[in-house]
């Protein structure tokens, strides 16, 4: 069964009304702080503050945002590829320390041992975010394992892209799952470009969840990425038949506005299809609707963003004032402490 | 050396196998004293775990045929029974993906053993083993230690040919963040599994289908061996012998045979590679002055590469003779009887090299 969600069979409204002012709010300025963080990463990285890779989630925040509404950080599990700054931010972790790692300070998320592709938490379990394609999936599936093995009541999420549904990886880790009964959601953002590959040129197939669930035995969701009305309601299924202990398939169809990393000039595309991509901003348009509700002002817009930004500015300054990691480091943490 | 970390005797094979045709139990050894058990190798290791799951109920055993198969090669012989479908698991084959999932499921609060049939198949799970086991404790800042053993038989089986005889050893000692272990006895490889189920890095325990066979007397009480220390598996005073796996017992067979021509050598089996024991191969060389490294890797990059880098670094004065090296031979193993005998290390070889170092 294939459950698709998008503006054509949403009732944005109905939606809006469930959600109410406040979370709706909350999930504005959740994917405004993603956005402007990773603007200002973006503006650290050409001053050559930032170095190697950075793979921006620009575009593709209602994803994450609508999904991490239903997950309790600690109890569910979550991971995802080398675009791992929006799940971070999600769970609460602090910019500062975000910030920091992408200045490989020592203050920084992992001590500045990862970088970019490299976020972390125990606390709020988040497996993080890994560089090679696909490497993550069975990850996710042994948090979902664990979540299943100890009767926690948890889910896991997998993030990945469309790039990803063509690696090994994501056949074995579907397999188990529906084998198993993992509490395992797996989640393509299929952002239509596998670095500078188009989806249609790696992938034989154009809905890659509806047509691979089946094969699994799973049920498959796909919505539309750039809503995030379509976002929450998606999740709002999937989180629960994943409670239930099935495991589900899901793609979202979005959009990245920036190359595959920053080096990445993205000629593969036209500038046409990015502007009316740019035209769909999920979370202008969010704005919009909460302005038309009457539940924000121009000035009340205005006032949030300006309080992010100062909140990233702060971070910046933290990163930029955090030492190095010591000498010391170099050789710590290859095994395990204790 | 702690004389209780000591592998005692092994007993000649096959005498529990060849009792009266009665179900063996996969861990339970035959009393034959007080504190002392005898048991082979397969039966030591599940005793380990066996042991160790009852002591900690985070331990889940995962693999291809480990469970209703008893394993392929009855490793995990009536844990099943013990334990029940919940933590004694059958994979399909999809080794990188149970390899995966065993990574994440470290990450969570659970403590993996998963069986790779032959090590050979790690292979297919090459990529989490490398980028994820062995990297995300040092990625992580310390935050994710990966509590995980990967264990099975490495090195070559009788007569399977190319894709089913690697010894990875020298390959998984390459990465840092991974343990290699390597027993030869059923008292080392208990006393090692135990180590490897209490600490909390990715261990790859390279077991060996031809020791799994060994048999002898250890003690029933608990010990555990740390990783790091090796093991003088017999003394002499002409020429060092560093082997590893099963290839320890064909330098004992070596040893005895250049024992009639009055040459005494002294055994080390270093137990893990990484850590390596380095110092007690560097105190029996002091004495002896010798040194040839017995192992079934491949001579280039291989595990005695690296043991004669390091010996001439803190004993290069001591060695009067170039350290030998006797390896698998650099070619994919043949299937023909001949061409296999003398692709591995054998004791023939082994004699061969001794004498060269000893200028015989």
């Amino acid at each position: 069964m294939t459950t698709m969600l998008g503006a054509a069979t949403l009732d944005h409204a109905a939606v809006r009304r469930e959600m109410g002012k406040e979370r709706l709010l909350k999930l504005y300025k959740q994917m405004l702080l993603i956005r402007r963080f990773e603007e200002r990463a973006e503006d650290s990285y050409k001053k050559a503050k930032i170095a190697g890779f950075l793979h921006l989630y620009i575009g593709q925040e209602a994803v994450a945002t609508g999904f991490y509404d239903f997950l309790e950080g600690g109890r569910d599990f979550s991971v995802t590829s080398y675009r791992c700054h929006a799940q971070a931010l999600l769970l609460g972790l602090d910019p500062k320390e975000l910030m920091a790692e992408l200045y490989g300070k020592v203050t920084g998320n992992v001590r500045g041992k990862g970088g970019s592709m490299h976020f972390f938490s125990k606390e709020k379990g988040y497996l993080g975010g890994h560089g090679i394609v696909g490497g993550q999936i069975p990850v996710g599936t042994g948090g979902a394992f664990t979540a299943k093995y100890l009767g926690t009541g948890g889910v896991s999420v997998t993030f990945l892209g469309d790039g990803a549904s063509a690696q090994g990886t994501f056949h074995e880790s579907l397999n188990m799952a529906s084998l198993w009964n993992l509490p395992a959601i797996y989640l393509i953002e299929n952002n239509q470009y596998g670095m500078g590959t188009a989806c249609g040129r790696a992938v034989s197939v154009k809905d890659i969840a509806a047509a691979k669930a089946p094969g699994y035995g799973m049920q498959a969701f796909t919505f539309d990425g750039l809503d995030l009305y379509a976002s929450w309601k998606t999740a709002q299924q999937v989180v629960a038949i994943a409670r239930a202990g099935r495991p589900v398939l899901v793609e979202a169809k979005t959009y990245r506005y920036r190359g595959h990393s920053v080096s990445d000039a993205a000629g593969y595309r036209t500038k046409d299809e990015l502007d009316r991509y740019k035209t769909l901003d999920p979370i202008e348009r969010i704005k919009t609707d909460l302005i038309a509700e009457g539940w924000l002002t121009e000035a009340g817009a205005e006032q949030i963003d300006e309080q992010i930004v100062a909140r990233i500015r702060e971070a910046v300054q933290f990163a930029e004032d955090s030492e190095l990691p010591p000498l010391s480091d170099l050789t710590r943490n290859v095994f395990a402490e204790q | 050396m702690n004389a209780a970390l000591v592998s005692p005797p092994l007993k000649p094979s096959r005498i529990i196998n060849q009792k009266a045709g009665e179900p063996i139990n996969g861990f339970k050894g035959i009393v034959t004293g007080d504190d002392r058990q005898l048991l082979s190798t397969r039966m030591a290791i599940c005793q380990a775990l066996y042991e160790e799951m009852q002591r900690d109920p985070t331990i889940f055993v995962m693999g291809e045929e480990v469970a209703e198969y008893n394993g392929a090669y009855k490793v995990t012989k009536d844990l099943l029974k013990e334990f029940g479908p919940k933590r004694v698991i059958d994979t399909p084959i999809t080794e990188s993906g149970f390899t995966g999932l065993a990574i994440g499921a470290a990450m969570t609060g659970l403590r993996p053993v998963i069986e790779f049939m032959s090590w050979n198949f790690s292979f297919v799970a090459f990529d989490q083993i490398i980028s994820n086991a062995s990297k995300m404790c040092y990625m992580t800042g310390g935050m994710f230690p990966i509590p995980l053993v990967m264990r099975g038989p490495s090195g070559a089986g009788p007569r399977v040919s190319s894709q089913h005889s690697h010894a990875v050893e020298a390959l998984y000692s390459h990465f840092p963040g991974l343990i290699v272990v390597s027993p030869s006895t059923p008292f080392d490889a208990k006393g090692l599994m135990k180590t490897a189920l209490r600490q909390n890095n990715p261990v790859c325990f390279l077991e060996n289908e031809l020791v799994y066979n060994a048999e002898q007397e250890i003690p029933i009480s608990e010990y555990l061996i740390p990783f790091g220390k090796g093991d003088i598996k017999r003394a002499g005073k002409d020429c060092t012998i560093v082997a590893i796996s099963r290839c320890v017992m064909w330098a004992m067979e070596a040893a005895d045979e250049l024992a009639k021509d009055g040459i005494e050598c002294e055994i080390i089996d270093p137990r893990t590679i990484k850590p390596l024991d380095i110092d007690l191969i560097a105190e029996s060389v002091r004495k002896t002055n010798r040194c040839v490294v017995v192992e079934e890797c491949y001579q280039t990059g291989g595990v005695g590469a690296e043991i004669a880098a390091r010996l001439q670094d803190i004993c290069f004065d001591d060695l009067d003779a170039p350290v030998g090296r006797v390896t698998t031979t650099e070619n994919p193993m043949p299937y023909a009887v001949n061409l296999e005998h003398e692709t591995l290390p054998k004791p023939h070889r082994i004699v061969a090299a001794v004498k060269r170092a000893c200028y015989f």
